[in-house]
């Protein structure tokens, strides 16, 4: 697709974007339609923000009875 | 975010080259380094909490009787969880046989199209004057919004299609590449990518709401 970008086009398109895979062409399409749409900036910004969210999630920690569980599984293997 | 990922390779050698002799205290350091994170993986394809522990249990079996075979081509973390992977997939197809195992198939975009204008207007496809996204406050660590939101993006990530979760939870929570994660859950890079942007597009809509309701 060439020519200029729309939102609702752009949206599809900004984890391919933030993981670098888009093709030049689109790329260039994407970063010129963010210049001209303020929209566009801010649900830029809201993703990123999401991802980096999501990256503070913790991992739930280990419960002690499970884990000793997994040492006794070690116990009888040796 | 993943243990795992502080360890140099250096370490694993070593952990591993004592596990070998038996070290009771290497696997302790290895359970604790990466059994978290087997959970929450295997949680994704089994309906509980004591499934996901008798699939990881099983895990780790396989891999001390294993280790000898282990030849560090791949990192310790990519072997553990591919054993981890097929053990889940296995007890999860047991567990639900006739459930829908949906491939991905394109059901539309990831935000709803009413809020583009329509091909009547002037600049079809671009957002309508009363819904152009506006960004997200800060949320400095520890502050009260952004533990907020935390608990909503774990909430709302249990909530999503199996292989949504799971991708979204191994790429942003535990950080792994994405070629690693297409090579575990066996997927193109293409499809990988659009369970990612799907998984992502639903927690941000859904911090979306919730910042419209609170603020």
């Amino acid at each position: 697709m060439t020519g200029s970008m729309d939102c609702n086009e752009l949206v599809e398109l900004v984890t391919a974007y933030l993981d670098g895979s888009l093709d030049l062409e689109d790329r260039a399409r994407f970063d010129t339609h963010l210049l001209e749409c303020d929209g566009c900036a801010s649900y830029l910004q809201q993703f990123r923000s999401t991802v980096d969210t999501i990256g503070k999630v913790a991992l739930d920690e280990l419960d002690p009875t499970f884990r000793g569980k997994l040492m006794n599984a070690f116990r009888d293997w040796r | 975010m993943l243990l795992a990922m502080t360890t140099t390779a250096g370490d694993e050698a070593g952990l591993v080259e004592a596990l070998r002799d038996r070290d009771e205290s290497a696997f302790a350091e290895l359970v604790d380094l990466h059994t978290p994170a087997m959970l929450r993986v295997a949680r994704g394809y089994v309906r509980s909490r004591e499934i996901a522990e008798d699939v990881v249990q099983e895990t780790w079996i396989a891999v001390l009787k294993g280790i000898n075979a282990f030849e560090g081509r791949s990192s310790l973390r990519t072997w553990l969880f591919t054993i981890l992977i097929n053990i889940a997939k296995r007890r999860g197809m047991r567990e639900r046989r006739d459930a829908d195992v949906a491939v991905i198939a394109f059901t539309g975009g990831t935000v709803d199209p009413a809020r583009f204008r329509g091909s009547d207007d002037p600049y079809p496809g671009h957002w309508k004057p009363d819904e152009v996204p506006s960004p997200f406050p800060d949320t400095p660590e520890g502050s009260v919004l952004g533990d907020e939101l935390i608990t909503l993006a774990r909430r709302e990530l249990d909530k999503l299609p199996e292989r949504q979760r799971l991708v979204v939870t191994m790429r942003d929570m535990l950080g792994l590449e994405s070629a690693e994660v297409c090579d575990l859950l066996d997927i193109s890079i293409a499809n990988q990518r659009v369970l990612l942007h799907r998984g992502r597009a639903a927690v941000r809509q859904a911090f979306e709401d919730y910042l419209r309701e609170t603020t």
